[in-house]
C-alpha cells in the first residue's frame, strides 16, 4: 500500500498538476505587489500575480479596472509605481518595450497602413536583425498559420476586419515571445466570427505553445478560451481560477454577478450544523436549505447565490428537491435553444431560471401568468459571505 | 462611378440642378482665373506703346469681325523671344526655383518640429496652439515683413540683441541680402507648412508607435519608419503650400532682399511699373505659370490621391 502510494505520487498525481497548483513550478511572469498610479487615481493596487509558462490567461474585469493598464505594464508602456515584474526571474521593470521578449496585439491591431500585410509581419524581425532569408521563411510561416498566403501583398485597407485581425496576431507572434499579450482581440469582430476566432486563437496558443495572456471585458470569451481567469475590480484581483472554479465557486457577490447571471438572495443564517446551513430570506416563505463549507455561524448576514440553469421550474411541486417555492411567471425570455423565466416569488422577490426548450415554441409548457413551481437541491447553490 | 451613373439615369429636373451645381465653380474658375489669364496672355502677346493702355493692339469692337482679325494678325511672340535673349529673365527664374526650394526645405525643417510638439502636446493645449500658429494672419503680411525690416536691419532689435549679449562686435548685415529673404518666407509660409503637417499627424493612432516600439524599434526608428512615412502625406501638401507661392514672391524680396537678391516676382514688378512694359511683363507672368503648373499639377494629383484614399 505504501509503495502504491509513493508510486502515485511520483508519476501520476503529481505530474498532473497544473502548474498553478504546484508549489514547486517556477512562474513564467511574477507580478510582486505592483502598484500604479496615475496622478491622485490608483489604476493598480497592490497587486499579486504569477502566470505559467504555456498558460492561457485572462484579465476580465469591467472597464476601468484596471486590465488595460496591467498589461501595457506588462507590454512596457506604463511603468509601475510600486512593485516589481519578473519575467524568468528576471526584473522587467527597467527593460524598454522594445526589448522586452513579450509583444503585444493592439485592440486596433495597430497595423502599418503604409506596409503590405507581408511587411507588416517581417517589421519585428527586420528590427531583430534576422538574416533575409529566415525572415522571409517567417513571414510565410505565419501567412501559413493565419491561413492568408494569399493576401500576402495586400494593404491593411485592402482587407477585412477578420483578416486584420489574423495579420496583427501573426504580427505579434512572428518575433516568437515568451508572451503574446491581447488587447480585447476580438472586440472588433462580429458575433459569428468572434466565436470561430476563439477557437482558433486557442488552437494556435496550443500549437505553439507560447504563453498568451488576453485583456477582455466579455466573461463569455474567457470562459472558452482561458485556462485560468484574474477578474478585476478597481485595481485588484477579486478571484484566479480556472473557468470552472470562477462559475462554481466564485468567492464574492462580485464575481458570482460579473461571470454569468445569477440571483442573488440576501439571508440571515438560522441554523449551521456540519455543513448544512439553513437561511432565512423572506417572511413567512420556506427557509433554503443549503451545504456549505462556509464559516457562518447562526446570525450571519449571508448573500446565496444560485445560477438560473440549476432552477428546474415544473407545474407541480417536484419530488426530492429541498428548497422549492410557488411563483408567476412574469415574463419569457427566448433565445432559441434556451428560455429565461422572470418568477415572482414569494416576498415579491424575482428569480430567473433558464431552462433548455426541449419543445417546439407552440407546444411551450409554460406561459405568462402561469402559476408554478421553481426548486433546487441543496448542493445547487452557493453562500457567498462578501 | 456612381454618381456619373446616377446622373444619367436621374430626370432632367435633377439633371439640371446638377448640372447648375457643377456650373458653378467652373463659372467661378472662368470668371476669376481663366478671363484674366486670357487678358494677360493677350497682352503678352502684343507690343508696348506710349498709350494708355500702354500696349497695342487693343481690340476695336466698333469694327466688328474685322477688328478682331487686325487684333490677331497683330500678335506675335517677341516678348517672348526677348526673354530668352536677355540672360536676366533665366537667371531670375532660376534663382527663384532656387531661393523657393532653399527656403521650403528651411520651412520644413522649422515646420515639422513645430507641427510634431503640437501633435504631442496635451489634447486641451492643442487649440490654443492652433490659434498661434494662425494668429499672425490676423495682422496685414505687408505689415509683418516691414516689422522684420525693423528686427533685421543694421540697428535693428537682433544686432542690438546679439551685441548687447556680447556675441558679436560690429552689426551683422542681414537686411538686403538673400539671408533676410530666406528669413522672411520661413516666417511667412511657415503656418502653411505647420497646418497639414500637423493634421496628419494629429490623424496618426498613436498605438502605432507602441507597436513600433513593441516591435523591436527605438524611438528613433519608431519616428523615421512609421511616423515619418505616415506624415508624408503632410509633408507634400505643406512643401507644394510653401513652394508655389514663394517662386513668385515679390513683396519679401523687395523689401527684405534689397537690389542683390534676385527673384521673378521683382523683375515682373519692375517690368510692369518702372519700365511701364505690360507686354513683357506679362510674358513674364505666363512664363512663370507655366513653370509653377507642374507642381501645381502634382499637388492635384497628389490631393486627389488623399482624398480617395480618405474615401476607402
Amino acid at each position: 500500500m505504501d509503495t502504491a502510494k509513493a508510486q502515485a505520487s511520483a508519476s501520476g498525481e503529481t505530474a498532473a498538476l497544473p502548474p498553478w497548483q504546484d508549489p514547486a513550478a517556477e512562474p513564467l511572469i511574477r507580478l510582486e505587489n505592483v502598484t500604479k498610479r496615475f496622478g491622485d487615481f490608483t489604476a493598480i493596487a497592490d497587486l499579486s500575480l504569477d502566470i505559467h509558462e504555456g498558460e492561457f490567461f485572462a484579465l476580465l474585469g469591467p472597464s476601468g479596472c484596471g486590465k488595460t493598464t496591467l498589461m501595457r505594464m506588462i507590454a512596457g508602456f506604463e511603468t509601475p509605481s510600486a512593485g516589481r515584474i519578473l519575467l524568468g526571474g528576471e526584473d522587467l521593470v527597467p527593460i524598454p518595450p522594445n526589448r522586452r521578449p513579450v509583444n503585444m496585439m493592439f485592440q486596433s491591431y495597430a497595423l502599418f497602413p503604409h506596409l503590405t500585410v507581408a511587411d507588416n509581419i517581417a517589421f519585428g524581425l527586420r528590427r531583430a536583425g534576422l538574416p533575409k532569408a529566415e525572415i522571409a521563411d517567417r513571414v510565410a510561416e505565419m501567412l501559413r498559420l493565419v491561413q492568408l498566403e494569399k493576401f500576402a501583398h495586400r494593404r491593411p485597407h485592402e482587407i477585412s476586419g477578420g483578416q486584420r485581425q489574423r495579420v496583427a496576431l501573426a504580427r505579434a507572434l512572428a518575433r516568437r515571445p515568451r508572451i503574446l499579450l491581447l488587447d480585447e482581440p476580438l472586440a472588433a469582430l462580429d458575433r459569428k466570427l468572434r466565436a470561430a476566432t476563439q477557437f482558433e486563437l486557442v488552437d494556435i496558443q496550443e500549437r505553439l505553445g507560447t504563453t498568451f495572456i488576453i485583456v477582455t471585458h466579455d466573461q463569455e470569451e474567457a470562459m472558452t478560451m482561458a485556462t485560468r481567469i484574474a477578474v478585476m475590480d478597481h485595481g485588484r484581483l477579486v478571484q484566479v481560477g480556472t473557468p470552472e472554479e470562477i462559475y462554481e465557486q466564485p468567492n464574492s457577490r462580485y464575481v458570482a454577478d460579473f461571470i454569468g447571471e445569477v440571483n442573488l438572495i440576501e439571508g440571515v443564517v438560522t441554523s449551521a450544523e456540519r455543513g448544512r446551513l439553513t437561511i432565512e430570506w423572506a417572511e413567512g416563505a420556506a427557509p433554503i436549505l443549503t451545504r456549505s463549507d462556509v464559516d457562518a455561524p447562526v446570525g450571519t448576514r449571508v448573500t446565496f447565490a444560485i445560477r438560473p440553469e440549476k432552477i428546474a421550474v415544473s407545474a407541480e411541486r417536484p419530488e426530492g428537491l429541498v428548497n422549492a417555492w410557488q411563483g408567476r411567471i412574469e415574463d419569457i425570455g427566448y433565445l432559441g435553444n434556451l428560455s429565461t423565466y422572470h418568477i415572482t416569488g414569494p416576498a415579491g422577490m424575482r428569480f430567473k431560471v433558464q431552462s433548455p426548450n426541449r419543445r417546439r415554441i407552440a407546444r411551450r409548457e409554460f406561459s405568462w401568468e402561469d402559476r408554478v413551481w421553481f426548486a433546487f437541491d441543496e448542493t445547487a447553490g452557493l453562500v457567498l459571505t462578501r | 462611378m456612381s454618381d456619373t451613373a446616377s446622373g444619367r439615369t436621374g430626370n432632367p429636373g435633377e439633371r439640371l440642378r446638377r448640372a447648375l451645381l457643377i456650373a458653378v465653380p467652373y463659372l467661378w474658375l472662368g470668371l476669376f482665373f481663366l478671363a484674366p489669364f486670357v487678358i494677360v496672355l493677350k497682352i503678352s502677346l502684343s507690343d508696348s506703346v506710349l498709350a494708355i493702355p500702354p500696349y497695342t493692339p487693343t481690340l476695336d469692337l466698333s469694327r466688328g469681325w474685322e477688328g478682331v482679325v487686325a487684333m490677331f494678325r497683330a500678335f506675335d511672340l517677341e516678348n517672348y523671344v526677348w526673354l530668352t535673349e536677355d540672360d536676366l529673365y533665366w537667371r531670375a527664374y532660376l534663382s527663384s526655383l532656387q531661393i523657393a526650394a532653399l527656403s521650403t526645405l528651411l520651412t520644413l525643417l522649422a515646420g515639422y518640429p513645430i507641427a510634431y510638439a503640437m501633435s504631442r502636446a496635451p489634447e486641451r493645449w492643442r487649440p490654443i496652439l492652433l490659434m498661434l500658429v494662425i494668429l499672425p494672419f490676423w495682422t496685414s503680411f505687408l505689415i509683418r515683413v516691414y516689422a522684420w525690416m525693423g528686427i533685421l536691419g543694421q540697428n535693428g532689435f537682433l544686432n542690438q540683441l546679439l551685441m548687447g549679449l556680447g556675441l558679436i562686435d560690429s552689426p551683422l548685415v542681414i537686411l538686403g541680402t538673400p539671408v533676410a529673404v530666406y528669413i522672411g518666407i520661413v516666417y511667412a509660409y511657415l503656418p502653411f507648412m505647420v497646418l497639414p503637417i500637423f493634421s496628419s499627424l494629429d490623424r496618426l493612432d498613436r498605438s502605432l508607435i507602441e507597436a513600433a516600439l513593441d516591435l523591436g524599434c527605438s524611438r528613433l526608428q519608431a519616428f523615421w519608419l512609421v511616423t515619418w512615412p505616415l506624415s508624408r502625406p503632410g509633408i507634400i501638401a505643406g512643401c507644394l503650400l510653401v513652394f508655389i507661392p514663394a517662386v513668385g514672391e515679390f513683396v519679401i524680396p523687395s523689401l527684405l532682399g534689397g537690389s542683390r537678391t534676385l527673384m521673378i516676382g521683382k523683375v515682373l514688378w519692375d517690368e510692369f511699373f518702372a519700365n511701364r512694359d505690360w507686354p513683357l511683363a506679362s510674358a513674364v507672368a505666363v512664363v512663370l505659370l507655366l513653370i509653377l503648373v507642374l507642381p501645381i499639377l502634382l499637388f492635384q494629383r497628389h490631393a486627389e490621391r488623399q482624398q480617395r484614399r480618405a474615401d476607402e
